[in-house]
């Protein structure tokens, strides 16, 4: 990462991002009945996941996010993403 | 689904469950072997008047003449639904609606081999990429695009423009609209482009979003053009006896004409040139049987000149089979009428129509119980009231009622027999407003028959239908099955409608007379004798309801107060505070001592201090009392809370009287001259602010130019004047005047408008500047140019009372102007808005995961607003009102 890019990970609209472990993702499609293709999808192409990949240093593409947003009206909400790409 | 009798179960065998459909193309031989006969004739009919055979209009083709039997079927005209024949076209043509898939296609193909012009490799990445993900239909197409795309060069890893699987150099493919196509110089012809696609293997149609199996792509090039049943095109015959086609057949005869021309200039071995141009034609002809408005295409003209409505036109738009048929269509046992007031019915019923009533009917089933009634309503007949119009033998034999027939049939009738019986009191029916923008619009009301031609309403359900009666008219629909009528009952009955699903506010409640009615009974004032208050109990019909003692004796007379009326009404476990719509927002509030009585306590179900009105039980608004009734004691103590109070306040309005005029915006000598100065006054800051702007002194605002900052500050002083004003006039207005009591129970207007009328307009604004505009550099030609002074930019000092002079009403009138076409925009575009949400949304479920899905399992959200909470259950959009549970706890624990 270079120094003149901003890391958005750490800015204050940007909701905090975490990518499931496969054990997590397993039991995550256990609970809720479905195929990862069902969920809510992400593209590689976003800014979050590419910069989340740098920073961890993987690909994240077939990988599930979850998202933690705080901001809510209806308080903390909880959402999950597919990333493809 | 339709009911099945046994003879069609023995011809069809039992109803089948549809699994799955399929849409794809028609093949060449799928479309003949669909084809009851080929069409070789452009004519319809010979000179006897009899349809030919091989013509557009061959029997085979269906029946459309009542009388005759299908040549196909056998059936009668109506039961027969027609049959296809095709024409077999002399040169293939494109499929207008597939033109762009073909563009694709070619792009993405080699002229050769035909093949993706993707090497191996990639295609079996692709292969397995469409296997994982294209379970997702949008993932699916996303992929597809990408495999066109990278094959026809546009992106993609492969630069060089050779085939990677026989190494034929590509030329550039050139789309001309709508049908033609060219490589490089080179025309090619439907003929080339169909050849080609016939060699493209099945695995390379999967990965071009095709599934071979049921859509070939050399099937979007017709040899074989199906010709529609004559059902569906019938041709019909003038008063005149002269028979008149539909444009349909007008546009087939065409087809055919140059079809026969061009394959007897074939077999004549005629020129190319002649060829390729009655080609063309068929071309034409067959986009625009298609097609009518395709983009540089001249439409298909009927003799008279009028545009042809050939296949898409049938379908697309408001008036197209979709919209106006499919989603939206007349229907039977549904009546539609102006609707009128009736304040005496409860807010769960609907007045209806005598007429009505024995025109829309139920049908109820005889049983053991019910014979003896249903038999004396079919004695009545269907002239008489309650009468019957049918009854339905146990064979399905459907009689009708007549002056005739009704003793027999009264005879006849037997237990399993159907009676299709007038509407009664208490039948359940849906009532609907248009536009139908939320699931209040329609809502489950009882029956009520009365006289005279409209449809009653209760005025507290005027708020989810938007209704008023200044000639709206209203939809009844009568539900048919016993199924219906209970889900309609339980599910859609107004009073389970109180609370609105939106975020947990009453939408049906109090507005208007009802609130400024409510104040004038609940005022510290009103003391009603014991024969009023005794009509009043009788009239609000408060069940059971003993009189407490008297709040005061004067000589001999004992007088009840307002309060202790209402608090009839209320359950007698209920403690609560809250304060009042009147309430002046005193520095100190002074509780149940207030001034003004605006602080409401209600201790044990007795109304102890506090006024009634907005802030208590008002439409739409935050209101206090009645959501708290509904969720705390039920809909049904909701509903009767309602249906009581209304009818309380307008007979205690009736008692004391209500009325509002001009002088309630009377302002005495004295303030007047005191308003005058004021405005005065602001005019002259106004004066003295320009000046120093003229003189160059005036100090810019931060980040404003000097003329903005002298424009914010001429407006800053004239609101001020304004508001100066209006407190000056609202301190003359008191709660005595009828005006100021609407304006602050909320039951209409504010004491803005009041004073609007009373003291001052203050400033007229378009776009929130004053006014400017209209001439070079002033808003009226009676000014001076560049005249900045409040009454050249649109300050209107007069009040509606004293009335505007002719400059000030052009003010008046640029300002509410604004309004107007604000509004008209608004409602044009949320409307169409809406209509796009709806059709997004609609499929939505909450599933008992608690997550939201659409119809194929994706889900939206993985709670319901992403806190899975019912705000209709909710106290406006919070989930739970601590300070209320708190409240209550605490009041039965110190009684307890
Ligand atoms: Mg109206
Ligand atoms: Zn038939
Ligand atoms: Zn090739
Ligand atoms: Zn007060």
């Amino acid at each position: 990462m270079s120094d003149s890019t901003i890391n958005i990970l750490k800015h204050n609209l940007v909701p905090e991002h975490v990518v499931l472990t496969p054990e997590e993702e397993e039991a995550f499609l256990v609970q809720y009945k479905i195929n990862r293709y069902n969920l809510p999808l992400i593209k590689t192409s976003d800014p979050v996941i590419k910069m989340l990949e740098e920073e961890q240093n993987i690909s994240l593409k077939g990988r599930i996010i979850k998202i933690i947003r705080t901001d809510s009206p209806a308080g903390e909400g909880v959402y999950y993403r597919y990333v493809i790409e | 689904m339709i009911a099945m009798n046994e003879e069609e179960i023995l011809l069809f065998g039992p109803p089948k469950k549809i699994k799955e459909l399929s849409f794809g193309v028609l093949s060449p031989e799928h479309i003949r072997k669909m084809s009851v006969t080929t069409i070789v004739q452009a004519d319809t009919y010979d000179d006897e008047g009899y349809p030919i055979n091989g013509g557009l209009m061959d029997p085979k083709l269906g029946v459309i003449d009542p009388g005759l039997r299908c040549r196909t079927c056998g059936s009668k005209f109506g039961e027969c639904q027609g049959h296809f024949g095709h024409i077999e076209l002399s040169r293939p043509v494109i499929h207008v609606g597939y033109a762009k898939e073909v563009y694709d296609i070619l792009k993405a193909t080699c002229k050769e081999c035909s093949r993706l012009l993707l090497p191996e490799d990639r295609l079996a990445q692709y292969h397995t990429r469409l296997e994982e993900e294209g379970v997702r239909g949008s993932i699916r197409q996303a992929i597809i695009i990408e495999v066109l795309s990278e094959a026809a060069k546009k992106k993609g890893v492969i630069k060089d423009t050779t085939c990677p699987h026989c190494g034929t150099e590509q030329a550039k493919i050139k789309f001309d609209k709508p049908t033609a196509y060219k490589e490089g110089d080179k025309k090619l012809t439907p003929s080339d482009i169909r050849e080609r696609f016939e060699k493209i293997p099945n695995e390379d149609v999967v990965l071009m979003g095709w599934n071979p199996e049921c859509a070939r792509p050399e099937w979007s090039i017709l040899t074989v053009l199906p010709v529609a049943p004559v059902t569906v095109r019938p041709s019909i015959t003038l008063e005149s006896g002269i028979r008149s086609e539909d444009d349909l057949t007008h546009k087939l005869v065409d087809i055919i004409r140059i079809n026969q021309r061009l394959r007897e200039n074939l077999d004549a071995g005629a020129p190319q040139l002649i060829v390729e141009d009655l080609w063309e034609l068929l071309q034409y002809h067959v986009t625009t049987y298609f097609d009518n408005e395709v983009s540089g295409v001249p439409p298909a003209r009927h003799r008279s000149g009028r545009v042809l409505k050939t296949l898409t036109q049938r379908l697309k738009g408001k008036e197209g089979r979709f919209r106006n048929n499919l989603s939206g269509k007349r229907v039977d046992f549904s009546a539609r009428t102006v609707i009128s007031p009736d304040p005496n019915i409860s807010i769960n019923e609907v007045g209806v129509p005598l007429f009505v009533a024995k025109e829309l009917t139920v049908p109820e089933r005889a049983t053991h119980r019910n014979l003896e009634r249903l038999r004396g309503l079919v004695l009545n007949g269907s002239e008489a009231y309650p009468g019957a119009n049918y009854i339905i033998r146990h064979d399905g034999m459907r009689k009708r009622v007549s002056d005739i027939t009704k003793d027999i049939l009264a005879e006849e009738l037997d237990i399993g027999y159907v009676v299709e019986r007038h509407l009664c009191d208490g039948d359940i029916v849906l009532f609907n407003r248009q536009p139908s923008l939320h699931r209040l619009s329609i809502m489950a009301h009882e029956v009520r028959v009365m006289p005279y031609k409209t449809f009653r309403l209760n005025l507290c359900v005027c708020p989810p239908y938007n209704a008023d009666f200044d000639g709206d008219e209203m939809n009844m629909h009568v539900p048919q099955t016993e199924e219906a009528q209970a889900e309609a009952r339980i599910l859609m009955r107004v009073q389970e409608q109180i609370i609105s699903p939106r975020f947990g506010e009453p939408v049906i409640g109090g507005s208007q007379d009802y609130l400024s009615g409510a104040y004038l009974l609940t005022k510290r004032s009103s003391f009603f004798t014991r024969d009023q208050v005794a009509q009043m109990i009788y009239v609000s019909d408060i069940p059971s309801a003993s009189l407490p003692e008297p709040a005061k004796i004067e000589g001999d007379v004992p007088y009840w107060s307002g309060k202790q009326v209402f608090s009839l009404l209320l359950p007698s476990d209920l403690n609560i505070e809250y304060k009042a719509k009147v309430c002046q927002k005193c520095e100190m509030c002074e509780g149940v001592n207030c001034k003004y009585d605006a602080f409401v306590r209600i201790e044990g179900g007795r109304l102890v201090s506090g006024i009634i009105d907005g802030a208590t039980f008002k439409a739409r608004s935050n209101c206090k009392l009645l959501d708290k009734l509904v969720k705390d004691y039920g809909t049904d103590t909701g509903r009767i809370f309602l249906d009581s109070v209304t009818r309380l306040i307008l007979q205690a309005t009736a008692i004391i009287g209500f009325t509002t005029g001009i002088d309630d915006e009377d302002i005495p000598k004295a303030g007047a001259v005191l308003i005058d100065k004021i405005i005065f006054e602001g005019k002259e800051k106004v004066d003295k602010l320009i000046e120093t702007y003229r003189q160059g002194y005036l100090e810019p605002l931060p980040g404003r130019s000097v003329e903005e900052t002298l424009e914010s500050k001429i407006m800053q002083a004239l609101a001020e004047a304004r508001d100066k004003a209006g407190d000056i006039s609202e301190r003359y207005l008191g709660m005595n005047r009828g005006a100021v009591i609407m304006a602050k129970t909320g039951a209409k207007g504010n004491m803005l408008d009041i004073t609007q009328m009373s003291a001052s307009l203050g400033q007229m604004s378009v776009r929130g500047t004053r006014l400017h505009r209209g001439y070079i550099n002033r808003s009226l030609s009676s000014f001076k140019e560049d005249d900045l002074s409040a009454e050249a930019r649109g300050f209107v000092s007069a009040s509606y009372k004293k009335g505007l002079n002719p400059k000030e009403f052009f003010f008046h009138a640029m300002g509410g102007r604004e309004g107007l076409v604000d509004t008209a925009v608004r409602t044009a575009q949320s409307g169409y808005m809406q209509r796009r949400l709806m059709n997004a949304l609609q499929d939505m479920s909450v599933r008992y995961d608690g997550t939201v899905r659409t119809n194929d399992d994706i889900i939206v959200q993985f709670a319901y607003g992403e806190d899975g909470i019912d705000p209709a259950k909710s106290t406006y959009g919070k989930a739970v009102d601590i300070d209320w549970i708190v409240h209550k706890n605490l009041n039965s624990h110190t009684e307890g």
